[in-house]
C-alpha cells in the first residue's frame, strides 16, 4: 500500500483577483510544517482568471496549486467552494489543510470538515508537528494545533490524529511571511474544471460594496491602543491624540469594544485582529491572554499602566507605572519638543 | 402559513469574567466555576427569526444542545415569544466538538421537520470556532450565509442579508431553506416580556431546577416540565457513535494556563525626563519617525 502523502495544502483566498495576504503567510507556516514532514507545500485555489498570480506562489514555496477554474467562482459562494474543495482534498489527501481565519475561511472551512468528517481547529496561533498517543497507538509526526480557548483563558493544544487530514484556520497576521525566494521554481498550476451544476450556487450576490476601512490595524507600523483603563473620554482622546502625532492608529482591548466605547474594527487580540506593527504602545490594557495572543509580535511594546502587577509589563520592552493620562502627556509633549 | 423558522441557542460559561479554575484537569470546562448566560450572538439569532415572525408571519422554534440547565436559555426563548423550544440532552453527547455537536443539532432539527430558515448566532464564546452552524448547514445540504450583519428582507420564498467581509460589505440572497449566522451587530435583542413570563411562570419549577453541575439529563428527568420537550439521541435518531467524544476528531491534548515570559523589560520613569529618553530612543532606532 502506498503510504499516504506527508503533503501540507493551504487553501488560496482571491479577493477581487489578488491572492489575500493571509494565503501567503500560510504557505510560509506550510513550508516550515512540510519540512518537518517530508512533505511537499501545495495548494488549493477557486475562482476565474487567477493564473498567473497562482504562478507566482512558486515564490513562497508552494510546489503544485490545484486550481478550479470556472467565471461562476469568480465571487465566493459557501456550496460551490467547500464541495469543489472537499473533492480536491479527497483528491490529493494532504496530511494538513490550512485556511484563513477570514469571513471565507471560517465560512467554507467548518463545511468541508463536515463533510469530510475530519477534525478543524479555529484561530490556531501556532502550529507545530510532534507525536500523540491515545492508548497504545503513537500517532508520529501529527499537526499540534495551538490556540487560546476558553475566552483567551488558557492556551490549548489540540490534535486529531485519527482522521485526515488535520485542517486548521489561522487568522491573518498570526504567521510570519518569509521573504518570498526568487529562485525558487515557479508553482506548477494543474487546472480542472468545476463540476457542479448551476443548481449548487445557491447565493444570489447582489450588490458588493467595497469600503475602504476607516482604521487598517494590520497595515499600521505603530498603533496606540486604549483599554479600560484609558477608556473614559479624556484618556481616549490622548491616546487619539499621541497616535495621531506619532503617525499611528488607534488599537484596543476586547472591554473596550464590549463597552462600546470603540468598534470592533479597533479590536487587537485572540478574538479581534492580531498585528505585528514597529511600536505597540498599550495604554490601560491589563494584557490578558486574549489580548497578548493579537499583539505579541510586536517589535517594540511600551505599556503604560497604573498597576506595576498588571501582566501587560512581562511582554512589555518598556514598562512605565503611572496614570495614563500623565504618561501620554509627556510622550506627546517630548515628541513634539524633539520634532 | 408564513415562515417556519428555527433558532439553536447555547448556554455558555461567561467567559468575559473568567476567575480561578476555569478548567478540569482531562481538558474540559468546569462549567460549575462560572456564571453561566445565554451565548450573546444567538440572542441575535432568536432576535432576527422574532422579527421575521413580527413582521413577515411564521412560527420560532428554539433547539438547545446541552445539560439540564440549559433549559434556562430556553426560559428566556420562551420569554421573548419563541413558539416551541426543545432540549437536546443526554450524557451521551457529552466532550462533543463542533463537528459531533451540529451532527446531533442537525439530527434534532431533522426531528423538528419542515424549516424555512435555521438562524445560528455566529459564534459561542467559550469556543469562538464559528465552525458548528456551516457544519449544521452542510449535514443538511442546504445553504448558508454567515458573518451576516444585517437581515435586509425576507419573504415567502428568499431571505436577503447583508454580510461584512474584509474589504466591504456584500448584499447577498438565497432562497429557502437556508442557514444563517448572525453577528451581534445584526440587530437589538429585546428583553423577555413580562406577560410572557408570567405566561410561563410555572416552567421549570421541578426537576430541572438546581445547582449547576456537569451532569446530563437521564432521559425523562425534565418530562414534568411542561413547553420544553427533551430529546435524547434516540429520539432524534442519531448514531450515538457519532455523537459526543467518540463522534469528536479533535482532542485536547494539553491545556496550559498562561505562564508569562519574562522578557528584557525596561523600567521607564514617569517623569518628564524619563518619558523623554525613551522617545528619544525610539526616534534614534527609527521605530518612530
Amino acid at each position: 500500500m502506498e503510504t499516504p502523502s506527508r503533503n501540507v495544502m493551504v487553501f488560496i483566498e482571491a479577493r477581487h483577483g489578488e491572492i489575500a495576504d493571509v494565503s501567503r503567510e500560510l504557505l510560509s507556516a506550510a513550508r516550515r510544517l512540510a519540512t518537518e514532514l517530508d512533505g511537499e507545500v501545495e495548494a488549493v485555489a477557486l475562482g476565474h482568471g487567477l493564473g498567473a498570480a497562482l504562478t507566482e506562489l512558486g515564490c513562497h514555496g508552494c510546489r503544485r496549486v490545484y486550481y478550479i477554474d470556472d467565471s461562476r467562482l469568480a465571487h465566493f459562494s459557501s456550496v460551490p467552494y467547500a464541495r469543489e474543495t472537499a473533492r480536491l482534498i479527497r483528491k490529493y489527501d494532504p496530511q494538513i489543510v490550512l485556511f484563513g481565519a477570514t469571513t471565507m475561511g471560517r465560512d467554507v472551512a467548518p463545511r468541508v470538515a463536515s463533510e469530510l468528517r475530519c477534525g478543524l481547529t479555529a484561530d490556531c496561533t501556532a502550529l507545530e508537528i510532534g507525536d500523540h498517543a491515545i492508548k497504545d497507538v503513537t500517532f508520529s509526526r501529527t499537526l499540534m494545533q495551538i490556540r487560546p480557548a476558553f475566552g483567551g483563558n488558557i492556551i490549548a493544544t489540540i490534535v486529531s490524529p485519527e482522521s485526515r487530514p488535520s485542517m486548521a484556520t489561522v487568522r491573518e497576521g498570526v504567521m510570519q511571511l518569509d521573504a518570498p525566494d526568487d529562485f525558487l521554481p515557479p508553482a506548477t498550476v494543474m487546472t480542472e474544471p468545476c463540476v457542479l451544476e448551476d443548481d449548487a450556487f445557491l447565493t444570489e450576490v447582489l450588490e458588493v460594496v467595497r469600503q475602504e476601512k476607516a482604521v487598517n490595524l494590520p497595515a499600521a507600523q505603530i498603533i496606540v491602543a486604549a483599554g479600560m483603563g484609558a477608556g473614559d473620554p479624556d484618556s481616549l482622546s490622548l491616546v487619539r491624540e499621541l497616535a495621531k502625532t506619532l503617525g499611528g492608529q488607534v488599537g484596543c482591548s476586547r472591554p473596550v469594544v464590549d463597552a462600546g466605547v470603540l468598534p470592533k474594527e479597533h479590536q487587537v487580540g485572540q478574538t479581534g485582529i492580531t498585528v505585528r506593527p514597529n511600536l505597540y504602545i498599550a495604554c490601560g490594557i491589563s494584557g490578558q491572554i486574549q489580548h497578548r495572543a493579537g499583539m505579541a509580535e510586536a517589535k517594540r511594546i511600551i505599556a503604560v499602566n497604573r498597576d506595576p502587577q498588571a501582566p501587560i509589563f512581562s511582554i512589555a520592552h518598556y514598562g512605565i507605572v503611572g496614570d495614563v493620562r500623565e504618561v501620554l502627556g509627556r510622550m506627546i509633549k517630548a515628541y513634539k519638543t524633539k520634532a | 402559513m408564513g415562515l417556519r423558522m428555527i433558532v439553536t441557542v447555547k448556554q455558555v460559561p461567561d467567559t468575559h469574567n473568567v476567575t480561578g479554575e476555569a478548567m478540569k484537569e482531562d481538558g474540559t470546562v468546569n462549567r460549575a466555576a462560572l456564571p453561566a448566560i445565554f451565548n450573546p450572538e444567538d440572542l441575535n439569532a432568536l432576535e432576527a427569526a422574532l422579527a421575521l415572525k413580527e413582521s413577515v408571519g411564521g412560527t420560532v422554534t428554539c433547539i438547545s444542545m446541552g445539560p439540564p440547565q440549559a433549559t434556562a436559555v430556553l426560559k428566556e426563548c420562551l420569554y421573548r415569544g419563541a413558539d416551541d423550544v426543545m432540549l437536546v440532552s443526554d450524557r451521551r453527547f457529552a466532550g462533543a466538538d463542533t463537528l459531533a455537536t451540529s451532527y446531533a443539532l442537525a439530527c434534532a432539527i431533522r426531528t423538528v421537520g419542515n424549516y424555512d430558515l435555521i438562524f445560528c448566532g455566529r459564534q459561542a464564546i467559550d469556543g469562538d470556532t464559528a465552525q458548528v452552524g456551516p457544519q449544521i448547514a452542510e449535514k443538511l445540504e442546504i445553504n448558508q450565509l454567515t458573518g451576516v450583519a444585517k437581515v435586509r428582507h425576507a419573504d415567502d420564498e428568499s431571505i436577503t442579508v447583508e454580510r461584512t467581509v474584509e474589504d466591504g460589505i456584500e448584499v447577498v440572497r438565497s432562497r429557502y431553506p437556508v442557514l444563517v449566522t448572525v453577528t451581534g451587530s445584526a440587530n437589538e435583542p429585546r428583553t423577555a416580556s413580562a406577560k410572557l413570563v408570567m405566561t410561563y411562570k410555572n416552567i421549570g419549577k421541578q426537576a430541572c431546577e438546581g445547582a449547576y453541575e456537569e451532569a446530563w439529563l437521564e432521559p425523562g428527568v425534565c418530562s414534568a416540565v411542561s413547553h420544553i420537550r427533551e430529546w435524547n439521541v434516540e429520539s432524534i435518531g442519531a448514531d450515538p457513535a457519532a455523537c459526543g467524544l467518540s463522534g469528536s476528531p479533535t482532542k485536547v491534548k494539553k491545556i496550559q494556563s498562561v505562564v508569562l515570559t519574562a522578557g528584557e523589560s525596561q523600567q521607564v520613569p514617569n517623569t518628564d525626563a524619563g518619558i523623554a529618553g525613551l522617545m528619544r530612543e525610539l526616534v534614534e532606532e527609527n521605530i518612530v519617525g
